[in-house]
Formats: structure tokens, sequence, C-alpha cells
């Protein structure tokens, strides 16, 4: 665009010439500049006039459209839940085999406040403090007047508590619906069910999420909403468990042992009938881990699955069964048994350094528990062909039960396997190994041959399992566990009607420092019953027990655990429907009169 | 014979007030705030009620007061309807001093009614909002500044009412209210828009604001989750919002009935800030789309009338002032809708309110005054360009 000059020079001189004003021609030109400009002012004013009118025309068509788009839905229904579609409360029930309840939900309320609605925060701190011991007035007053829209008061309220902050009558205080976790049975059964916690957290609802034990490792079963009108059945029979729980606890206070485990278990399904570890604890309100020290001494401790012991003589006959199932002996051929025997630097003893040789039959030696014997035949099988059995037994993995400490129950096992190592893990010393993983070892003897997988589930129609040792093998250890009973050293589980076979075994505590306690001793016995048709295997161990009824303290299996084990079988074996075997009566002086 | 002699009485020949204003008014517009305003006090008369009650006062204690103010706003829109431009400037710019001293004064004399922000001044029968009465003026001020800097030699009007509106927001936002804040802000940003601000400063300052966002996103954790919080889809159901959400939800099209709304007992805020709630759930969809479009007619229709307007003052003036009232209605019923953050704003001529309905007289009838049809000097104008 050309720009006029406001003054251009030949008009000024024209004017001037024709004795005109030339500021008039400046003026002019002035006011053109001016109107132009201004023209140019409102053509771009009126397009952008034009954009705003569209752009709010635009903005309340999109407000109008969105009321639309909102009155087109429906509401959510109810109104309190609707933030709460996210945390699913629900969770399946837990039952035992004959679906009585372990583990249950029930409805309480947490109690949460709005300080901002509060009329008067002093009074209701000072009622509140009243009602929950824990609460401190001036702590809460500090809390309900710092300025916070929102604060937590207590996760869980009975309904009476409910009822006493309802009166208190204050429209700031509150309550959301928590489903809350309940095992009604308190202690039975509480280191197979674990705990439970709140997870994610709103006002409406919180997910509650297993801690431990069955709880946590079942959690996805148990959180899956499609299954949660179903509830879990476990393969525990809630009256042995009642059952053992109360014999173990007497018993360990008889024998004044420090912990006790028992497992129950049926050998044709692997289905665990009974699972106790004492000290226990009650789930419903599950105490803190310990923070320092052995955590074995904590009663959350699972001895029966956590606690990897070495487990002493009742690995005896695993060597005898490997040797037998080898065809290196049979039961009656005599082995070297002159004890103490010499191997390289090692001396292997006898207990209470006994010489029961020179020559034992192989079931003499799992009768008397000889050491020496047991060592020869290890020598004979070998390292190789006894790692190898062991193995197929499991003592070289984790159990697959389903609790969440299980997969960490890993037993010990010698990092080298030189002969002196054979020689000892064949009556059970130098390596470690659970309870559980010995039931289920025993089982695949009782169930000749045949080993199952354990189980905490109930388990419905019959088992595939493996073969681990020939079914004439299985028989004949069964035959020699029998005779233990009555002839050897379990001479106490001998109960009436009731054919127990079994193996004891008595293993000193290995110190922390190396080497062994020689007053600490973990006693176990390992039982099959009964013994003409093996349908259970039943498993008791005692934590540092000692005997005092005699004139010496004793601490062999055969004094403290056995006699409990045989009060287990005596009270449970009727609740299974054992039938018991009655010897016919001779007709004596009474009943032949009554006749 | 005298008018024979001297000829008729030079007489002004000037139309009386009252016809010249009735046939020069937008009698669209003006007819969409009287709707308006009765829509307000139907609403109000269900919305109120609850307030009344819990504050222990005659139930339609609420509806009398906004009745009164509300016929004085109306006065007041007409009055200043009937004013020429030039008068509006005058009132527009006193307006602005006072009300400005009236903002500066507020830490030393002001209330905040326990709501944490210290906005209004107590008179005992009742509360003024300095801010309110602010916001018209310094559009009238602004416009003024803004349109003398266009002539040739003018002053430097775009930098002093940008450093007025500096100083206001900075007052407001100490208060703080940042909502009024961004209402004036906006409002200038349309003056200085129609004004002709260069397209590549708007790029530039709307790539600013969407960067610096961005920036806050990514780095503070407040902001990212206040954010998520307004774009996530579930809403508390306890708080304001989602009582407002459940409201519109349970009216649906045509509403659950005079009367029989719920929501009014659960908000605080039901006859002001969420009044929009009430319309929808007792009336439905209908009503407030009714409302939506008077709103909408209004601000159209204004912004078209100002096109032909050749008076940069005027046309400045009447689209800042359009733009503040369209804003403050669209935010008010986005916040309800949830397409906008919470941030209390009132709904002009329906919300109750003294401050807020005299205000929107005060802005409606400067704006409508400028919208009036005025001869535009088209006939001087043809004479004037001489084939230009």
């Amino acid at each position: 665009m050309t720009r006029t000059p406001l003054r251009p020079l030949a008009r000024i001189l024209s004017a001037r010439e024709k004795g005109e004003n030339p500021d008039h021609i400046e003026a002019e030109n002035k006011r053109l500049r001016a109107e132009a400009s201004r023209d140019r002012q409102r053509g771009r004013a009126e397009g952008r006039l034009l954009i705003l009118g569209f752009a709010f025309f635009v903005g309340f068509a999109v407000v109008g459209l969105r009321m639309g788009d909102l009155a087109a839905s429906v509401p959510e229904e109810p109104r309190s839940f609707a933030s709460g579609a996210q945390i699913s409360a629900a969770r399946a029930d837990i039952t035992d085999r004959k679906g009585r309840l372990l583990a249950t939900n029930l409805s309480t309320h947490a109690l949460y406040a709005h300080p901002k609605q509060m009329i008067d925060p002093p009074r209701v701190a000072r009622e509140l403090a009243a009602l929950f011991p824990e609460m401190k007035p001036e702590d809460l007053e500090r809390r309900f007047t710092d300025g916070r829209s929102f604060l937590w008061l207590r996760r869980k309220l009975s309904p009476e508590q409910m009822q006493a902050v309802h009166e208190i009558g204050d429209p700031g205080l509150l309550f959301g619906p928590r489903d809350m976790r309940l095992y009604p049975n308190g202690t039975l059964g509480a280191h197979i069910l674990g705990g439970s916690s709140f997870g994610a957290e709103g006002v409406h609802s919180a997910e509650v999420i297993g801690t431990a034990g069955i709880e946590r490792a079942m959690d996805a079963r148990l959180r899956d909403p499609a299954l949660a009108s179903q509830p879990l059945a476990l393969s525990i029979d809630l009256s042995v468990q009642t059952a053992m729980r109360e014999v173990l606890d007497a018993g360990m206070v008889m024998m004044n042992a420090k912990g006790a485990a028992g497992i129950l278990m049926d050998v044709r399904t692997g289905e665990v009938l009974s699972l106790v570890s004492l000290p226990d604890f009650d789930p419903n309100d599950r105490p803190n881990p310990l923070v320092k020290g052995d955590p074995a001494d904590s009663p959350l401790f699972n001895r029966a699955v956590q606690g990897v012991y070495e487990l002493g003589s009742t690995f005896k006959i695993f060597a005898t069964a490997q040797a037998l199932e080898l065809g290196l002996v049979n039961p009656d051929t005599m082995v070297d048994a002159n004890a103490p025997m010499r191997w390289g630097k090692h001396t292997i003893n006898e207990f209470q350094r006994k010489n029961y040789g020179p020559k034992l039959s192989v079931t003499d030696v799992i009768v008397k528990s000889s050491n020496v014997g047991t060592a020869r035949l290890a020598l004979q099988i070998g390292a190789e062909r006894q790692q190898s059995f062991l193995r197929r037994l499991g003592f070289f993995a984790p159990t697959s039960l389903e609790l969440s400490e299980a997969p960490g129950a890993r037993p010990l096992i010698p990092a080298r396997w030189p002969e002196i190592v054979t020689i000892t893990t064949s009556y059970g010393h130098g390596m470690s190994a659970s309870p559980m993983h010995l039931a289920t070892a025993y089982a695949a003897i009782a169930n000749k041959g045949v080993m199952v997988q354990p189980t905490l589930l109930r388990r419905e129609g019959t088992v595939e399992g493996v073969r681990v040792m020939s079914e004439r093998t299985a028989q004949a250890s069964v035959e020699m566990l029998r005779k233990v009973v009555t002839e050897g050293t379990a001479s106490y589980a001998e109960v009436p009607g009731y054919a127990i076979a079994g193996k004891t075994g008595t293993a000193d505590k290995p110190k922390r420092t190396g080497g062994y306690y020689k007053d600490k001793v973990i006693n176990t016995f390992a039982s099959i019953f009964p013994a003409e048709d093996p349908r259970y295997v039943l498993i008791v161990t005692l934590d540092e027990p000692v005997d005092t009824s005699g004139p010496e303290p004793r601490r062999t299996a055969g004094w403290t655990a056995v006699p409990v084990a045989a009060e287990v079988v005596r009270r449970v074996a009727p609740l299974l429907g054992v039938r018991p075997q009655i010897e016919t009566l001779v007709p004596d002086a009474v009943s032949a009169r009554r006749n | 014979m005298t008018e024979m002699v001297y000829g008729s009485m030079p007489g002004r020949v000037v139309e009386p007030v009252l016809p010249r204003w009735w046939r020069s008014i937008d009698r669209w517009s003006l007819a969409a705030v009287f709707l308006l305003f009765s829509i307000g006090m139907l609403l109000g008369l269900a919305a109120s009620v609850p307030l009344a009650q819990r504050n222990g006062l005659d139930v339609f204690h609420y509806v009398q007061r906004q009745a009164f103010f509300g016929g004085l706003g109306l006065a007041v829109m007409v009055g200043i309807s009937m004013m020429q431009p030039a008068m509006v400037r005058r009132l527009g710019v006193l307006g602005f001093l006072a009300s400005f001293m009236a903002l500066a004064l507020l830490p030393v004399f002001g209330t905040d009614f326990g709501k944490g922000a210290v906005r209004w001044f107590s008179l005992g029968f009742a509360s003024v909002q300095p801010s309110e009465f602010l916001k018209p003026g310094f559009i009238v001020l602004s416009a003024w500044l803004i349109s003398a800097s266009q002539d040739i030699g003018g002053p430097r009007g775009k930098s002093a009412s940008f450093l007025i509106l500096a100083v206001i927001v900075l007052l407001l936002a100490f208060q703080p209210d940042f909502g009024q804040a961004a209402l004036i802000l906006f409002g200038w940003g349309v003056v200085y828009f129609v004004a002709g601000a260069p397209l590549v400063l708007i790029l530039s300052v709307i790539g600013l604001t969407g960067a610096a966002g961005f920036f806050a996103y990514n780095n503070s954790e407040h902001f990212a989750r206040r954010i998520n919080g307004f774009l996530s889809p579930e809403v508390d159901p306890r708080t304001q919002l989602g009582y407002a959400t459940n409201a519109i939800q349970e009216g649906g099209f045509f509403g659950v009935g005079v009367g029989e709304g719920q929501v009014k007992w659960s908000l605080p805020d039901a006859h002001t800030d969420f009044i929009i709630a009430v319309a929808a759930e007792e009336y439905g969809l209908v009503l407030v789309l009714m409302i939506i479009a008077l709103y909408t007619t209004i601000v159209v229709r204004s912004l078209f009338r100002l096109l032909r307007e050749r008076d940069p003052f005027t046309r400045l003036a009447g689209a800042g002032l359009a733009a503040i009232f369209a804003v403050q209605a669209m935010i008010n019923m986005g916040v309800a809708v949830r397409l906008l953050p919470a941030k209390g704003m009132t709904l002009p001529f329906v919300s109750y309110g003294g401050s807020s309905v005299i205000a929107a007289g005060i802005t409606m009838g400067m704006l409508l005054a400028l919208t009036r049809t005025r001869p535009q000097g088209e006939i001087a104008e043809i004479l004037l360009r001489r084939g230009r």
C-alpha cells in the first residue's frame, strides 16, 4: 500500500499560491487516514465478533449436549456404592471337609469423620475417648480442628460400639460398611487358615486380602467374584482337628515341650485331615511377627510345615525299604551291627553306646533302631541311589501344600554327599526336612508304594499317584514298622483295637554355633494305622520334650511322642470311622452267668 | 401568523425517551433476561426453602429477599439501558473507581463469613461483593482505554489497561478468588481480541498455557491429582458434584416433579452455585435447555448487533460485557455437568444473591444500552466516501 504523505508538496505549494491555509490539507489527510484505519479495525472486529459469537454458541451447545447426555443416563443405584465399584469386598467362605464353617465374612462398620461437618469437636473428642480407650481426647480434638476434611477413626466397630457412636449424635461422625473376616473356631486351624487384613480401602468398602496360610495361597480363588458364593472346602475334618489339638496341647504340657506339631493324612488321597502346630494363635487377632530373634519362637511359626528338623531314626525305614526294593536284602537277612562302627575318623554309636551286634536281622535293625545296621545298609545302597530314592520321596523340594508358607520350607540338604553323609542321612541326621515331608513319604509306604501329593483341599474320587516302591516292599516295611510297636521302641503305641505301625525318631537339636545340644531334642513318631490295611499316616513331633515321670529325665521319642500319638489315635480313629479289631471275648464267670 | 412571519419555532425534534428506548432496545434479549429472572424465582421457591429452614427463618424468606433485590436489579438494568454510550462509559469508569477502592480496602474492612476467603463487605442487612461490580466497570474502562489507543496520537491504552488488569488479578488472587480473577482476565482478553490483538500473540498465549499445563501435569503431583480427579469418570457421590450429577440423572428429560427433588436438601449451595442441578432434577432437561437457549439468545444476539456498530468503544465494551456474562453462565453450568473443575460462580439472574443479581443487572443494562440500534452515520459515510 502506498502511503500518502500528510503534506503532499504539490498541493501545499498550489494552495499557498492560492493563498489558502495548507494546514487544512494536512487536517483533511489526517482525517482520511484515521477513517481508513477505523475501517480496517472495523473489518477485523467484525470477523472476530463473528468468531466470538460462534465460539459462545458452541460452548453453550456443548453444555446443553452434556446435560442431555447426563439426563439420558441412568443414575447409579444405590448411591452409596457408586465409587466403591472397583473394590470388590466379596470373599468366599472356607469350610472343612464336611461343610462346617472355618472362615466367613461379617458385616461391620468402620468409623470415619468429616470434621468440617462436626458441630462440637471437643465434645465428640471427649465422648469418643470415653468409648475407645486407645484414643486420647486432646489428640482427637487437635485432629478434628486442624483443617482436614476427612479422617479415619477406627477400622472395625462392633454393633454395640456403633450404637454408642450413634448416640454421640454428631453429623460429622460417619460409618462405612466393612466386611470383616471372621474365624469362628478361634485358634483351631490357625496355621492352616493363616489370616487376612484389609487391602485397598475406600469409604464404602474395603478389600479383604489373605496375609498368610491358605487365605493367602488361595487368595485369587477366594476373591474371584464368580466363585464367591461357593465356599472353599478344605480336606480338614474339624472334629479330628479339635481332638488332635486337645491331645497335643495336653501332651505338650505333660512332656514339658516348648512346641508340638501333628499331621494326620489320608494316604490314599493325600488329603490332610488335620494339621496342628502348637503354640498357636487366634487368626481373628493375628499377632505381629517377631522382629528379632528366632522366628520359630513366634506362635505364627507353623512347625508342621515350616519347621525343618533333622528327623532322626524315622528315616531308617527309607534305607531298609530301598535295600529291600533293590533286592540287596530281605527282612530276615542278617547285617553287621557291631557297634561302635568306625568310618574314617568318625565313630558311629548306638543310642546310649549300646551294642546290638554282632549281627541283626533287617527287621531288628528297625525294631531296635540300630544306627550301625542302617549305616551298613546305606553303604550297600550307595550315595547316588540313596539320593535318587529320597528325591522321589519328595525330600529335596518344598511340599506342594496350599499354604503360603509351604514354598519357603525348603529341606536342608548337605552340599556334598561323601560316604559319611550317606551313613548319617540313613538314620536321619545331616539332612533336615519338615514333618510334612515325612508324612508324605510315610504315606507312600502306607499306600502300597504309591506316592500321592499332599493337599489341604477336599479331593473327590481316586487320586493318581507315582509308584516309588513295589507293593511287596511297602507291605514288608509296614510289617517291620508294626513290630517296632509290638516289640521295639514304640511299645506305648499299642492301642487296644487299633494296630499301629510306626517308627520313633529322636534327634539332637543342632546348635546355632555348630555341634549339637546334649539335652535338647526333637522327638518324632511317624505312624501308620490301621497296620493291616493302612489308611492314615500320623506324625507327631514334640520340640524339646522331657518326660520327668521316671527317676531320671527321659528324652527319647518312645517316652514322649509315642504316648501322645497313641492318645491321638485313640481319640481320632473312632471319629474317622476306623473299625476297631475286637478280640473275641472269652466268656468269664460274670458274662457266663448272665447268659 | 407569527409562524407565517417568523417561521415555525426551531423546537428540538427529538423522540421522547421511552418510545425511543423501546424502539431501539434489543427486545428479545430484554425478554430473555426477564424470563431468566422468573425462572430463577421459580427455582428459588424450591431451592432456598431448605436453607431457610436450616437457618430457622420463614420458608420463603430468601424468595422474598430475592424478589426485592431482583426487582432492584431489573430496575437498575432498565435504567442503565436507557443511557447513551458516553453515559455508560462515565458510569462504568466511576463504578470501576468505586469498586476498585472497595476491593483494595477488603483486607481491612472485609469479612470472610467463615468461608476462608475475604470477598465481602458486611453491611448488616446485606453483604456486598465488590468484585461483582468491578467486572463491568473494568470492562468498560479497558474498552475506553483500548479504543482511545486506536486513534492516531491516542494514549497508550493497551498497556495502561493491562497494568490495571494485573493489579486487579493480584488483588483477587490474594483473597483468594481465582474464579473471578480468571473471569476478569478473560473479559479483558476478549476486549483486546476484538480490538485486534495480533494473531501471533493469541496463538503463543494459547501455546504457552498449554505447555505450562502440560509441564505442571507432569511435574506437580498435586496438580496431576486434581486433573486426574476431574477427568476420572467416577465421582464420589458424597461431594457436591456427585449430588449434582445424580440430580441431573434423576431428573431425566421431564424432571421428577415440582417440589419432589431431593438434591436441594443435600447441597449447601443448591440455591446459588448448583441451581441448575435443582432445575434439572425438578423440571428436567426441558427447563435446562430452555435456560441455555435464553443465555445463548442474549449473548449471540448482542454480539451480532455489535457487528454493525461503528463506534470502537461501544463495540469493544459490548463484546467484553457479553463475554463475561456468557462465560459466567457457562462456567456455572459446566461445573454442574463436570465439564469444568469446580469453581464457585453464580448463574446470572437465576442464582440467589443480592450482589449477584444487581451486578448482573448493571452488566446487562450496560450491554443493552450499548446494543441499542443507533444511527451509524451510514448517510454521512456515503457522502464522505466520495466514490472511495
